[in-house]
């Protein structure tokens, strides 16, 4: 990844006509070309095998593109990328409190900041109580807020979130994007959130993309103009029922194009 | 099964059944003995294996302790050695192509077959019944430690990745704690096999004349006819691979209460 400086000031992450194709043949990205602007909240939609995933990891640093360029702007390099998973993906032997402090165990952080740090994180996802629990003991959607709070204790500027509500009971999943929403607005953060739900994209995101498939590519975009953070009145309001109509559409046609 | 198993006479019962077919078993056996005037060559009556316990308790305690000596060695060796191979075979796959094979031999030839060599190669008997009982041990420690290092949570592999994780943090954060049930299944397995292990290489050396064991004691009464003692040796084995096994079903339910599924108490 090259260190250049993102060609506008507030920009957090430049997409520079990225490809990736793997090593079995498959394109699963076709020649993207992406800014998400600081503080941005970006939902990216799609049906499964458009490359939403694979578009995150390489945000992420797991893949390298076989071809273009993904620049980050200083402050998001200044700290590592949170990253937040399908499933909960902790570690079952360790209590809440060693799995949020995993990232920064990693990095040798010193035993008393890093424990202050764990207890700030867990504040942040209202689970203060549950420090010395072990994951099998929670909820599954308690069980995805320590992953984000894992996410969040090592202050994070950009968070990558990969469909993480998507197992969740609907009542759940409402109440942690409403969480989320206030969140993130409060810690003014840069958000990737890709799902699967037009009504998740609408409600919490100021923009979403669309992809289409084989090969995955940027269907159509789509600003939600409403004020953050999100809460359940906006749920009721006509944007957020045109927002999710529209989206609903440009997802119908993009299955559209796959198919012809 | 029945609902009536979950209530706590039925739990009672469940502990006390085992413990009642036992008592009735050498009651019968006792019984067996003495009314058909069994001459004590062909078979002792329980009381009398438990008088010969006790009477020859000081030979036996003896040898009882060198049996017991071997198979702890050589199942700490096995661990040892057996995990320090798993952790290498993770390293790389060319290093276990390279090692496992001869893992699988050894695995594979009969220990009665290379017991007499080794005893042969190796001066000092002792360290030579510890070889044979660690051979005959390390391969379930090394195939099941080498499969819990490798099943790990691909999410968290990416976790650790992202954070830039060394390979020692990787194997001691991530690895370890994944592979802790696998390698305690592998665990019990390798404790009965190295009292095997220990047993055999005994009967092979005993042979060749060295005073020692359990195995020992079993090959000399039988030369005797003191079959008493024989069965009193016996029952000492099987309360030593029985305690060990014991032993080691505790470690891991200490190790892993909080955890793993296979540990968590049956209310849950």
């Amino acid at each position: 990844m090259t260190p250049a400086e993102p060609s506008r000031r507030h920009a957090a992450v430049v997409l520079d006509g990225v490809q990736k194709t793997f090593p079995n043949g498959t394109r699963a990205l076709a020649a993207v070309d992406l800014e998400i602007g600081e503080g941005e909240f970006l939902g990216i939609l799609g049906p499964s095998g458009c490359g939403k995933s694979t578009l995150l990891r390489l945000v992420a640093g797991l893949l390298r593109p076989s071809s273009g360029a993904i620049r980050l702007s200083p402050a998001v390099r200044a700290a590592p990328v949170g990253f937040v998973f399908q499933s909960p993906t902790l570690m079952p032997w360790a209590s809440v409190q060693s799995n949020v402090r995993l990232p920064l165990d990693l990095q040798d952080v010193p035993r008393t900041e890093a424990d202050a740090r764990v207890a700030r994180a867990l504040d942040q996802v209202g689970l203060r109580d549950f420090a010395h629990f072990h994951p099998r003991e929670l909820s599954g959607g308690m069980q995805m807020r320590v992953s984000i709070a894992r996410a969040l204790v090592t202050g994070p500027r950009l968070l990558l979130m990969d469909e993480p509500f998507g197992a969740l009971d609907e009542i759940t999943r409402h109440r942690l994007d409403r969480d989320l929403s206030a969140l993130c607005a409060r810690e003014g953060l840069t958000v990737v959130f890709v799902t699967h739900s037009t009504y998740e994209a609408a409600f919490l995101s100021t923009r979403v993309l669309v992809m289409s498939s084989r090969p995955g590519r940027i269907h159509g975009g789509q600003p939600v103009d409403a004020a953050l953070p999100r809460d359940d009145a906006f749920r009721a309001s006509p944007e957020f029922t045109r927002t999710a109509a529209r989206l609903s559409a440009m997802l119908a046609a993009a299955m559209e194009e796959k198919a012809a | 099964m029945n609902v009536d198993d979950e209530r706590l006479p039925g739990r009672i019962l469940s502990l006390l059944a085992p413990v009642l077919v036992g008592a009735g078993l050498l009651l019968a056996w006792q019984l067996a003995v003495e009314l058909n005037d069994v001459p004590v060559y062909i078979a002792p009556s329980p009381l009398q294996i438990l008088r010969t316990l006790v009477h020859d308790w000081g030979l036996l305690s003896g040898s009882l302790l060198v049996t017991l000596q071997v198979t702890l060695v050589a199942l700490l060796a096995a661990v040892v050695l057996g995990v320090g191979l798993s952790m290498l075979f993770v390293q790389s796959r060319v290093i276990e192509a390279a090692l496992l094979p001869y893992a699988v031999i050894l695995q594979v030839t009969p220990l009665v077959a290379i017991a007499p060599l080794i005893i042969i190669w190796v001066d000092d008997s002792r360290a030579a019944l510890v070889i044979c009982a660690t051979v005959a041990s390390i391969f379930p420690v090394i195939t099941n430690t080498t499969l819990g290092l490798r099943s790990v949570d691909p999410g968290l592999l990416d976790l650790f990745r992202m954070h830039n994780a060394t390979r020692v943090q990787t194997l001691l954060r991530l690895r370890v704690p994944s592979a802790a049930p696998y390698f305690f299944a592998g665990l019990r397995v390798a404790a009965a096999l190295a009292l095997i292990g220990a047993v055999v290489a005994e009967f092979v050396a005993g042979t060749g004349g060295t005073r020692s064991g359990l195995a020992y004691q079993i090959l000399q009464s039988g030369l005797q006819l003191n079959i008493p003692r024989l069965f009193a040796a016996l029952v000492l084995i099987t309360l030593t691979g029985i305690a060990l096994f014991g032993i080691v079903t505790l470690a891991s339910r200490l190790a892993l209460r909080h955890w793993h599924e296979s540990e968590l108490p049956a209310e849950r």
